[in-house]
C-alpha cells in the first residue's frame, strides 16, 4: 500500500511523520531547512501549536523548532501511524 | 613562535559558549538562554601553563554554509582568522545535530578540539556519552564539560594548550561523498592546491568552488588575496566538472542535498555510536510546561501575568527602598548645606553643587536604583529559564501578520534592558529590510533609563485613582498598559512600514525553542546588579551630574525677572499643552537627550526652583510638587506615553548610525517615534478635553 504525502503543516499535533522531500523553490530556505537535518526518512513529530495557531513547534533531532506554516507546507512528510 | 595562540570558539546556538568563553578568560560576555547572543567576535585572553591564548568568540551557527551573516562570519574566521585552535562546542543534550557543526568544521581544519558540554544536563536526562568513542570516531580531541560549574575546563584548556602545541597532527575525520561528486572534485582540487598551497583546506575550497558558493570566493579574494575568478585553467576545470556533474544529474539543489545527506547520515551513524540514551523520548517535563506557558488557551493570559507579576513586584518593592534611600540622601543634603553655611561659601556655589548637581543625582538615585535592582534580576531570571523564545513563539503570528520578523520579538526584549542593545540585537534577523524594521520600532519599548520614571509617575498618579484597590495593582496594571500599548505600537508601526518605505512580505524564519534550564540564581545576582544595574546607574549619575548643574544655572540665570528655563518652556508651552504636557516637561524630555533617566529630575529641578522649595522625600511630596505645578491624571498618562513614544536617547541613535551607516534611517528612526507619541498624545489629550474629564 502506498502511504499519502502530506504537507508538514498538516501532520496532525502529536503524531510522527517521516521526511520525503523539501519541495522550496528558494535555495536560501531550503539550505536552512537542510542545516537542521530535515534530509529524507528524518523522523519529525508535531508538538506544540502557538497560541495564535501559528507557528508550530516540531520535534527535530533531538531539538524543538518552531516552523511557521508557510515554511512546513514545503516540507511534504509521510505519516507514521503507530506509537 | 607566536608569544600567544588564538583559539577559536565555535558551536551552535545556545549550547554555553558564552559560559566558556566567560570562565575561562572572565571576561563578561552577557549570557542568556536564548540563541544568537553573540552577534560579533568577542575577544578575551587567559593563561595556561607557560602560554597565552587568545579566545575569539565567533556567532554561534547550526552549520557553515555561510547562508546567514553569522555563518559567514564564523566560517571566515575558522577559514581565514588562522586559528591556532578550533574549539567546537556541542550540546551532549542534542549531540546528534551538533555534530553537523562539528564535521563541517572539521573539512576545513584538522587543529580542533571537541568540547561537549552541558554533560550534566545531559546526565538529568539520562542521556550519556561515550566520550573515547566520539574521539575515536572523529579522530580529535574530545572533552567533556559543564562549564556552568567549571566542570571540565581544566581538561579543555589543556586539550587546547596541546592541540596548540606545533608538532602535534590529528588525523581528522574525512567525510566521504557520493563517488560523483568525489570525482569532480578530485577534477578541480588540484588546480585550487596550485593557487591556496597549504594556506587553506583545498578538497574543501574545491567542494565549495563547484557548489558555486559566491561567499567562498569573495572571501578568498578579500581575505587571502587570491584570485580564484580570473584563473584560466581553474575556471577550465571547473566548468568541467560541473559539466561532468550536469551529466549525471547533479545541479546545484541535488548537489547541496547530496552533500548535506552525507553529513548529516554520518552525524547520526556517530551519534548511534557515541550516545547511549535510556530515556528515548524527548524531555516530557520541557513539554509539560510548554503545553501550558505556550497553549492556546493559556499562552498570552500566563504570559501578561508573568510580564504583570514582575512589575508588580517591582513596584511593591521599589516603594520602600525608595523613600529610604530618598530619606537618606536628603538628610545628607542638609548636612551638605550646614556645612556649606558653615564654610562660609558663596549662596551660588551651594546653588550650583548642591541644589544643582548633588540634588539631581540624589534623585536619579533614589528613584531608578530600587525598581533596577529588583526588575533587572527577575528579568534575567526569565531570560535565563529560556522563557524569551517562548514569547518569541507565541508572538510570532502577530509579527508575521505585520509583515515583520519573528525574532523581533526577541530584540523588543533586549529593548526592555537598553534600546541601544536591542539595536545590535537586531543582527540576529538577516533579511535587511526587516531588521530595519526592527531597528526603527525598537525605542516603543521602555527601556529601563525610562522604567523608573513610568513606574514613579504610575505610582504616584494612577496608583491612587481607583478607591478600594491596592495602589501597586492598578499601578501595576497602569504599567502593564503602556507596555502593551508599546507592543502594539511597534507592530502596528512596523505593519504601516512594510506597507510604506520598507515594502515586502515576511522572509522564513526558524525559531528553537530551548530546553528549559534552572537559572543560576547567585550569578544572576552578581550579573544583573553588577552589569546593568551599576552599569546604567552610573550612566545615568554621570549624565545627570553635569546636567544638574546645567539646570540650576538656566533655573537661577534671570533676564528681566524671567529665568532661562521659564523662557524655554515658555516658548515651548503652548505647543506642550496641545500634548497634554506642559512647557516644562517638553523641555525635560529634549535636555533629556543624552539619557531618559534624567528626565523626571530635570522636571522635578524646575518645578521646585520655580516654586517654593520642598522638602521632597516622599513620594506623596512629590506627588504634591506635581499637582501644584498643574499636572492632573491626564497630564500623567500623557507623560508616560509621550515617555514610551519619543526620540531615542543620543547612544541609541549613535547605535543606530553605527549599524545602518545611514543617516536617513537615522533620522527615519527619529521621527518615526516622535511623530507617533506627538500623534497620541495630541488625540488623547483633545479628546479627554473635549470630553470634559480632564
Amino acid at each position: 500500500m502506498k502511504r499519502e504525502l502530506i504537507p508538514l503543516n498538516m501532520l496532525p499535533l502529536g503524531s510522527a511523520a517521516k521526511v520525503r522531500s523539501l519541495t522550496n523553490d528558494d535555495s536560501r530556505t531550503r539550505r536552512r531547512m537542510l542545516d537542521l537535518g530535515l534530509i529524507k526518512n528524518t523522523h519529525i513529530e508535531a508538538i506544540q501549536k502557538s497560541p495564535s495557531g501559528d507557528p508550530t513547534a516540531y520535534w527535530i533531532r533531538g531539538a524543538v523548532i518552531a516552523l511557521r506554516s508557510d515554511e512546513a507546507s514545503k516540507i511534504l512528510v509521510e505519516a507514521v501511524s503507530g506509537e | 613562535m607566536a608569544d600567544h595562540f588564538v583559539v577559536a570558539l565555535a558551536g551552535n546556538p545556545n549550547v554555553g559558549k558564552s559560559t566558556i568563553f566567560n570562565s575561562l578568560t572572565g571576561l563578561n560576555q552577557h549570557t542568556g538562554n536564548w540563541p544568537g547572543k553573540t552577534v560579533t567576535n568577542a575577544r578575551g585572553k587567559y593563561r595556561h601553563k607557560d602560554k597565552s591564548f587568545i579566545l575569539v568568540d565567533i556567532p554561534g551557527t547550526y552549520s557553515l554554509m555561510a547562508s546567514s551573516v553569522e555563518e559567514t562570519v564564523a566560517r571566515d574566521f575558522i577559514c581565514f582568522g588562522e586559528p591556532d585552535v578550533t574549539v567546537v562546542v556541542a550540546d551532549a543534550t542534542c549531540l546528534e545535530r551538533n555534530l553537523n557543526l562539528v564535521l563541517q568544521t572539521l573539512e576545513i581544519t584538522g587543529n580542533v578540539v571537541v568540547c561537549v558540554n552541558l554533560i550534566d544536563e545531559a546526565e538529568r536526562k539520562k542521556i550519556k556519552i561515550d566520550l573515547k568513542i566520539l574521539q575515536a570516531r572523529l579522530g580529535v580531541p574530545v572533552v567533556g564539560a559543564s562549564a556552568r560549574s567549571g566542570r571540565g575546563l581544566n581538561q579543555l584548556r589543556e586539550a587546547v594548550y596541546r592541540a596548540a602545541l606545533p608538532g602535534v597532527v590529528s588525523r581528522p575525520l574525512a567525510v566521504d561523498y557520493e563517488g560523483t561528486i568525489e570525482e569532480a572534485v578530485q577534477m578541480v582540487e588540484p588546480e585550487v592546491r596550485r593557487t591556496v598551497q597549504n594556506k587553506i583546506n583545498s578538497r574543501w575550497a574545491a567542494l565549495k568552488l563547484i557548489e558555486g558558493d559566491h561567499s567562498i570566493i569573495k572571501s578568498l579574494r578579500d581575505i587571502m588575496g587570491f584570485d580564484l575568478i580570473n584563473d584560466a585553467t581553474l575556471a577550465n576545470r571547473l566548468a568541467a566538472a560541473r559539466k561532468f556533474l550536469q551529466e549525471n544529474n547533479y545541479d546545484s539543489d541535488a548537489m547541496r542535498d547530496s552533500l548535506v545527506f552525507t553529513i548529516v547520515s554520518l552525524a547520526e551513524e556517530i551519534a548511534r555510536e557515541a550516545v547511549i540514551s535510556e530515556n528515548q523520548k524527548f524531555n516530557s517535563r520541557d513539554r509539560k510546561i510548554d503545553s501550558i506557558l505556550t497553549s492556546r488557551r493559556y499562552g498570552l493570559p500566563a504570559m501578561i501575568t508573568l510580564l504583570g507579576l514582575v512589575f508588580w513586584l517591582t513596584v511593591t518593592g521599589a516603594n520602600y527602598p525608595s523613600e529610604v534611600i530618598a530619606g537618606f540622601l536628603f538628610w545628607i543634603e542638609e548636612r551638605l548645606t550646614e556645612f556649606f553655611q558653615w564654610a562660609g561659601s558663596p549662596p551660588w556655589l551651594h546653588g550650583l553643587l548642591v541644589e544643582g548637581m548633588y540634588r539631581t543625582l540624589a534623585w536619579v538615585v533614589s528613584v531608578m536604583l530600587p525598581p533596577m535592582a529588583i526588575f533587572f534580576p527577575l528579568f534575567t531570571i526569565l531570560e535565563d529559564l529560556g522563557y524569551l523564545p517562548r514569547v518569541a513563539f507565541n508572538m510570532d503570528n502577530f509579527f508575521k501578520k505585520a509583515h515583520a520578523h519573528g525574532k523581533q520579538a526577541l530584540t523588543m526584549c533586549m529593548g526592555f534592558g537598553c534600546n541601544a542593545a536591542g539595536i545590535i540585537g537586531c543582527r540576529i534577523i538577516d533579511s535587511p529590510r526587516e531588521r530595519l524594521i526592527a531597528t526603527i520600532t525598537n525605542n516603543f519599548v521602555p527601556c529601563n533609563g525610562r522604567f523608573p520614571a513610568l513606574i514613579a509617575i504610575s505610582t504616584i498618579f494612577v496608583g491612587g485613582t481607583v478607591p478600594g484597590i491596592p495602589n501597586s495593582v492598578v499601578s501595576t496594571c497602569a504599567l502593564m498598559s503602556v507596555i502593551i500599548l508599546g507592543v502594539f505600537m511597534t507592530l502596528l508601526i512596523s505593519r504601516i512600514l512594510s506597507a510604506t518605505i520598507l515594502k515586502g512580505l515576511p522572509s522564513s524564519f526558524i525559531l528553537e525553542l530551548p530546553p528549559y534550564r534552572k537559572p543560576q540564581i547567585g550569578r544572576i545576582l552578581v550579573r544583573s546588579v553588577l552589569d546593568r544595574t551599576l552599569f546604567v546607574l552610573g550612566r545615568a549619575a554621570s549624565i545627570a551630574a553635569p546636567a544638574g548643574m546645567a539646570i540650576w544655572v538656566m533655573a537661577n540665570i534671570t533676564i528681566g525677572g524671567a529665568s532661562l528655563l521659564d523662557y524655554g518652556a515658555g516658548f515651548l508651552q503652548p505647543f506642550a499643552l496641545l500634548l497634554g504636557l506642559d512647557g516644562y516637561i517638553l523641555m525635560a524630555f529634549i535636555l533629556g537627550f543624552p539619557a531618559n533617566e534624567i528626565v523626571i529630575p530635570i522636571i522635578i529641578m524646575s518645578y521646585v526652583s520655580t516654586g517654593s522649595l520642598v522638602e521632597l522625600d516622599s513620594l506623596e511630596a512629590l506627588r504634591q510638587l506635581l499637582i501644584s505645578h498643574g499636572w492632573t491624571w491626564l497630564t500623567a498618562v500623557c507623560v508616560m506615553l509621550f515617555s514610551l513614544m519619543h526620540f531615542p536617547c543620543g547612544t541609541t541613535l549613535w547605535t543606530i548610525k553605527k549599524e545602518t551607516q545611514s543617516w536617513k534611517w537615522t533620522l527615519i528612526s527619529f521621527l518615526v517615534p516622535t511623530l507617533t507619541g506627538i500623534t497620541v498624545c495630541f488625540i488623547v489629550a483633545q479628546t479627554v478635553r473635549m470630553l470634559g474629564l480632564g
